[in-house]
This record gives structure tokens, sequence and C-alpha cells, in this order.
């Protein structure tokens, strides 16, 4: 008896945490995305979601989280086998993940630097003989940056899923005949998948909301639900059209959960 | 686990420690009560030789802490817990600030340098009769140019010029939708405070037809990108304008014909203060002409104090880009406050602006 109550005072900090930081702040995003502009009670922020801007912004979001995070995974993947083959593998990780530990906003400003007309990109491109282009503020350099801020967090999960593979597993398929190719698709790739399901989730959902990005690195030709949901909060100063764009940010965010924690039967 | 609790332990011990020593230096330079002043101010936006005259004049510490977004000095001070004797906001910000009931009454009588302020900028629409603010900096919304990028034989006068085909890809456009807007309706001779659904609409599409020429939408980044010559035309304020042509003396600026905005930023009293005496003592040592003028020449932006002119180099003074004639300054108006319908309305076209590709 006394054992229980221990175990559910152990609970009360965990359970106050995700009361206070979990729980209260999305009922409040929701609460408040039924009051417009004036503080009434309304629905008009739902209204106005549903036009053609903010659908085509949920659209656009949607496609360069999904273009991010396939970009990542396909350099990922294969980054991650090879680390699992290296000597120094721990090492070598940690220099992969040491760049995170810079703030995003340094980060992309030296971007800007790199990717200008004079600056270091171009100038090897001149020396290449492509000629120098307009690489800041297009689509192409939003995406390079992203992938590039968001690899690591793609790369730990799926590095983590491939060293606990056994490989007398890879070996036994070895044994009875498989080729490398059908070992790392039956055997590799389902076991990892678990790996590559977390490694999704921590990328498309940040991935989904970039504001920072879209205004430094592609110069708001990129319009995201983040853009909005900045500009609502702080320059309009409509809360309910702010926290209504949340509401719906956070039910594609769901949505994508749910997706990719479905296990497989038999897996 | 026993390490994580010694860290842990250390962490707070120093963390104490520096909290103690820091109470115990401000103490002993009497950094409390009524001989410090604190200016909550814009990044680089005074002269450090004028605060220091300040000190030595008045025997009262000067605290300098500073900003980069009026809705960022708003917020901190909303929130409590800080003690700005000074901030210098924006006039779209002070009509907030008094709605919110955020600002003390200046006691005028305390500030006699007033009657160095030119007219032109006492009793606007922001705030009738300067209850609640004084002028410390003017600017205009404009266009910054490279003239060595530009195609040949091109000029820039106006609004309409942006439109101009040869600018392909050449315009850098400042981040705010009442800056943005506001071009749009100047271009169409509509007022900059219009709220004419109609006028707007027509705006937006004169706007959209201007997407080709657009290089990017960015904000404080203007300046870096235009020194690095990233791209030919920047719209701006008068203020970036000046810095950029601190970097780089060939660029240049122009205050549109068809009119524009005209800004200021003011001396304010929060209800954060501690210090008011100091604060009026503060604000009457600014405007003095000669530190205005040595302050002016600093900062490099325009001046609202016609008494400091005089103390000033004359081509500074006679700069038309920055202290624009007549003529030109009567097509300049403030922005007023449209309300949060008439805002949200410029935010949704604005936002719809922004997502039209070409």
């Amino acid at each position: 008896m006394q054992n229980k109550t221990f175990r559910h005072l152990f609970m009360l900090p965990y359970a106050l945490w995700i009361i206070i930081f979990v729980i209260a702040p999305i009922l409040l995003v929701v609460y408040f995305s039924f009051f417009d502009i004036n503080g009434n009670f309304s629905l008009t922020n739902y209204k106005n979601f549903f036009t053609a801007t903010y659908l085509q912004m949920t659209l656009n979001s949607f496609w360069y989280a999904f273009l991010i995070t396939v970009i990542s995974l396909l350099i990922a993947y294969p980054t991650a086998y090879i680390l699992t083959r290296t000597k120094h593998k721990q090492l070598w990780l940690l220099l992969i993940i040491v760049p995170s530990w810079i703030n995003l906003l340094l980060k992309a400003y030296a971007f800007i630097g790199i990717f200008g007309t004079h600056g270091a990109a171009n100038r090897f491109l001149e020396w290449a003989g492509i000629g120098s282009r307009q690489l800041l503020f297009t689509d192409f350099s939003f995406v390079f940056v992203a992938v590039y801020i968001f690899i690591p967090f793609m790369i730990l999960p799926i590095f983590n899923a491939l060293d606990k593979l056994n490989p007398s597993l890879l070996y036994a398929a070895n044994d009875l005949g498989a080729s490398k190719w059908t070992t790392f698709r039956r055997v590799i790739f389902p076991l990892t998948l678990d790996g590559v399901k977390s490694g999704c989730q921590v990328v498309f959902i940040p991935a989904l909301s970039l504001f920072m990005l879209t205004r430094l690195i592609a110069g708001n030709r990129v319009i995201t639900l983040g853009t909005a949901i900045e500009q609502q909060f702080l320059v309009t100063q409509n809360w309910g059209m702010g926290a209504t764009i949340a509401v719906f940010l956070i039910i594609i965010m769901v949505g994508f959960m749910a997706l990719t924690s479905i296990r497989r039967r038999g897996v | 686990m026993k390490a994580l609790n010694r860290s842990f332990l250390i962490i707070l011990v120093v963390s104490v420690a520096l909290l103690i020593v820091i109470n115990r230096l401000n103490a002993a330079q009497g950094f409390s009560g009524d001989n410090t002043l604190t200016v909550y101010n814009w990044g680089d936006y005074i002269d450090p030789d004028v605060i220091q005259q300040f000190e030595e004049e008045t025997g009262i510490t000067v605290i300098y802490e500073t900003f980069d977004s009026n809705e960022a000095m708003m917020t901190k001070i909303e929130q409590g817990g800080t003690t700005y004797d000074i901030a210098v906001p924006s006039e779209y910000t002070i009509e907030k600030m008094v709605e919110e009931d955020l600002l003390f009454e200046l006691d005028q009588d305390k500030i006699p340098n007033l009657q160095y302020i030119d007219e032109r900028f006492l009793n606007l629409p922001f705030d009738e009769n300067n209850r609640y603010s004084i002028p410390y900096f003017w600017g205009t919304v404009g266009i910054i140019f490279n003239p060595e990028l530009l195609p040949e034989g091109m000029e820039i006068t106006g609004w309409h010029d942006l439109w101009d085909p040869r600018l392909e890809n050449q315009i850098l456009l400042v981040d705010g939708a009442r800056e943005i807007i506001g071009m749009g309706l100047n271009t169409l001779g509509y007022s900059l405070n219009d709220t004419n659904p109609e006028h707007l609409y027509e705006t937006l599409d004169r706007l959209e037809k201007l997407t080709p020429n657009i290089r990017a939408i960015v904000g404080d980044e203007n300046k870096m990108l235009m020194v690095n010559n990233e791209a030919a035309v920047a719209v701006g304020w008068s203020g970036d304008a000046a810095d950029i042509m601190w970097e780089n003396e060939a660029m240049d600026y122009v205050v549109p014909e068809e009119g524009s905005n005209l800004w200021f930023d003011n001396f304010v009293i929060p209800k954060t203060a501690k210090n008011i005496d100091g604060a009026h003592e503060f604000i009457n040592f600014m405007l003095d002409p000669e530190v205005s003028a040595q302050n002016t020449e600093y900062v490099s932006y325009s001046t609202p104090n016609k008494e400091a002119l005089k103390y000033m180099p004359e081509e500074m003074v006679n700069d038309e880009r920055f202290y624009p004639d007549a003529a030109l300054t009567d097509k300049l108006e403030v922005y007023e406050n449209l309300g949060k319908e008439n805002l949200a309305f410029y935010n949704e076209l604005f936002l719809q602006f922004k997502m039209y590709r070409k």
C-alpha cells in the first residue's frame, strides 16, 4: 500500500510537467482559436483558414517539409550505415553532431554569406566553369539549408537502430544465399524501420513550422504556416488567428505521428 | 549520479555567489535609487560621448540598454520587472502604449528646450500636444539604390520606377505590411492610411505585378545584403540608407516623389520609471541644440531640432535626401493608428502578396 503511494508521489513531478507544459498550452491554443480579433467568441478564424491563401500555405508547408524529410533520409541512411562500419564510429558520430550545437540563426547568417552573389559557393561554381548563378533566395537554398540543419537528427536514430542490429542475422542471410541487396531490403531495412520512423518524425514536424529560414534564406519566397503564425502573433496581434493556424499545425502533426507509428502485424 | 549532483550543486553555488557580487558592485557604485537612469533605446542610436557628458554634468549614472523592435520593447515594459526610465518607441507604438496605459505624462515645464523643436514635428496625430512623447529622430521610407548596379541610363525618382522591367530580380523589400502596402497605395496616388477595401485590392493587384522584380523580402538583413552588392535596389528606412551609405559611399537614397511615410522615434517615460525627474532632465539635455547636433552627426538620422541644424556641417543639413524640401515634405504622411481590424486586413493582403508566385 505504502509502495503504491510512493509511486504516485514520484509520478507527481512528471504529471505536473505534462499538465503545465504540454496539456495546458494545447488547450489554451484551442481556446484562443475561438476568439476573433476583438475578443468575441466566434468561428471566423476557422472560416478564414479555409480560404485559398491559407490552404495554399498549408500545402506549401507540407510539400517543403516532405521534401526536406525525404532528402534528409536519402542522405542520412547511407551515412549512418557507413558510420556503423567505421573503426572509430563514436568519434565520427560526434563530428556529425557537433555542428548542431551551433545556434540555428548563426548558421543561417553564415549561409547568407556562402550563397551570396559574391559568396564562396558562387566563386566555386565560377572556378568550375559553370558560372555564377542566384543561389540565395531560391527554393534550392531553402531546402539545402533546412536539410543541412536537420540531418544530424535523422542520422542519430538510424545509427542507433543499425548499431543494435545483430550481425548474426546478416551472416544467416548471407549463408542462406541472399544477395547484398536482398539482405538490405528483406533484413536490414525492416529491422531499422523504427529508427527511420523516429528520424522522420524528428525532422518532419519541426520542418513543418520553420519560419526564420523562410525569411533569411528564402527571402520570404517560401511562405509556410510558421511565417503566418509569427506574423499573426507579433505584427497583427491577432492571437485568435495565430492560434487557429497552430491548431491545424497540431492536427497535421498528430496525423503524421499516428501514420508513422502504426506497427505492421508480425514485425 | 553523484557526479551529476555535485556539478549541479557547484553551478548553484556559483550562481548565488555571482548574484551577491553583482549586488555588492551595484551598491558600491551607487547603482540604486535616484542617481541612476536606465535608458532603453535602439542599438547604436546615441553618441556615447553625449551620455558621458550628461553623467558629468548631472552626476547621474546612465545604464544603457538596447532593443531591436518596437514589439520586443513594448512586451518587456508590459511584463514589468524592469526599471526603464526612458524608452524610444516609434510613433505607432506610442499610440498603443498610451492605450494600454504604459506611459507617464510628461511635465513640459521641466523640458524648456522643447522650444527648439521644429513646429512641423510637434502636436502630431499620434500624440496630440505631445502629452507623452518628444521627437528624437525622424526619417522617411524610400528607395536605397546602388547606381553602379542599375541598368545603363536608369534613374530612380519615385515608386513607379520599381516596376521597370529592367530591374528584374533586383529589388529587396522590407518585411513590413504598413511599409509595402503603403508604397503600393502611394504609387496609385492614395493616402498610405487608406482603408477603402476597393483601393486596397487595387493596390494588391498592382503589388503582385511587382513580383518578377523582387529578389527577396527581408528584415534588417537588407543592410548587409546591399553592402555586399546582393541587389541593386532596396525599399527601406532612411536610417538604414544612412548606414548603408556609411559603408559604401557609392550608394544613394531617394525619397519617392509620389510621397511616402514620415516616421518618428520619440522619447517617452514608461510606467516602469523610478527616476522621473532624471528622465525629464535627460530629455531636456538631449534637446539642447549643441548636444543634439553632436548626437545627430554620430547617429546620422534626421534631427527634428531646428536650432541644432545651425551647429551641424552644411553638407549634412542641405542633403535633400535626409532633409527633403517643403514641397516633398508636404507629401509625406505619418502612419495613423488604423485600428486592429484594418491592420489585420493590411497584414492579410501583405501575406497574399508574399504568397504570390511569378
